[in-house]
């Protein structure tokens, strides 16, 4: 995977005043990953499947089935975050954290890339990717109510 | 999320109807023949996408004489717009948790 496969949506980014591979152990071990975003049965190896559960809530059973898809301790891990049944109102993204070390500790950055379908995958490069298209819109989307 | 959701998200995940969405949307009103001469497909193939668009109240179609003129409803967005905020709202509330309990762990 690179920069390419995930042309994003979502993007937080927040200074943390602790090491990165303090940071990474947060991200990374289930007990602590639970602390912070959800319960969940998350290994750090590439391929593994898990899942993060949250409350249910009316239209959605609160899970979120999950593939760890990069770990590049302590700088980088990827996982896709799928909501809803398989089939065409499965909502497909992928989560990536970045780890950069700074003066003060660790800037962290989660993307979470929109909508990405094998066909894009494929088609990458050549293709429109999702992060123009979002940043193109954004003069557009400007002009709504 | 609801059904129209769905579709409005489905419909998105192709990049050769994003592209499409963004010209008219950029562009404003165009043919499906000016349309085709950039979108690197055929012409069928630009008909299908702007149809599967149109079902997806994205675009907007006009008759005049023999051509056809499609033009963007970026109104028809809203839920791509709301499902980034609540995703951005949610990560920062996780985040914020994140802080506290990196602060509460050893080295």
């Amino acid at each position: 995977m690179n920069e390419t496969t995930t042309a994003g949506a979502v993007v937080i980014e927040r200074e943390m005043p602790h090491p990165p591979q303090k940071v990474w152990r947060a991200l990374t071990q289930s007990a602590l990953i639970e602390a912070w975003l959800l319960k969940n049965d998350f290994e750090p190896v590439i391929g593994h499947r898990f899942t993060l559960r949250a409350p249910p809530m009316p239209q959605w059973n609160g899970l979120v089935d999950c593939e760890v898809l990069a770990i590049e301790p302590p700088a980088r891990l990827a996982y896709s975050w799928k909501v809803g049944e398989d089939g065409p109102g499965a909502m497909r993204t992928v989560v990536t954290l970045t780890l950069t070390p700074t003066p003060g500790g660790t800037h962290l950055r989660m993307e979470q890339s929109g909508f990405r379908t094998d066909q894009e995958n494929n088609r990458r490069g050549a293709e429109f990717g999702w992060r123009r298209f979002m940043d193109g819109l954004e003069r557009v989307v400007a002009g709504l109510d | 999320m609801n059904a129209a959701s769905e579709t409005l998200f489905k419909t998105l995940a192709d990049p050769t109807r994003r592209a499409i969405f963004e010209r008219l949307a950029v562009g404003g009103e165009q043919t499906v023949h000016a349309l085709t001469d950039q979108a690197g497909v055929s012409q069928p193939a630009v008909s299908k996408h702007l149809a599967l668009l149109k079902a997806a109240g994205l675009v907007r179609d006009r008759r005049d004489g023999r051509e056809t003129h499609y033009s963007a409803q970026p109104r028809a967005l809203a839920p791509l717009i709301d499902w980034m905020s609540l995703m951005g709202a949610f990560w920062e509330g996780r985040f914020d948790r994140l802080e506290t309990l990196l602060n509460r762990m050893d080295q």
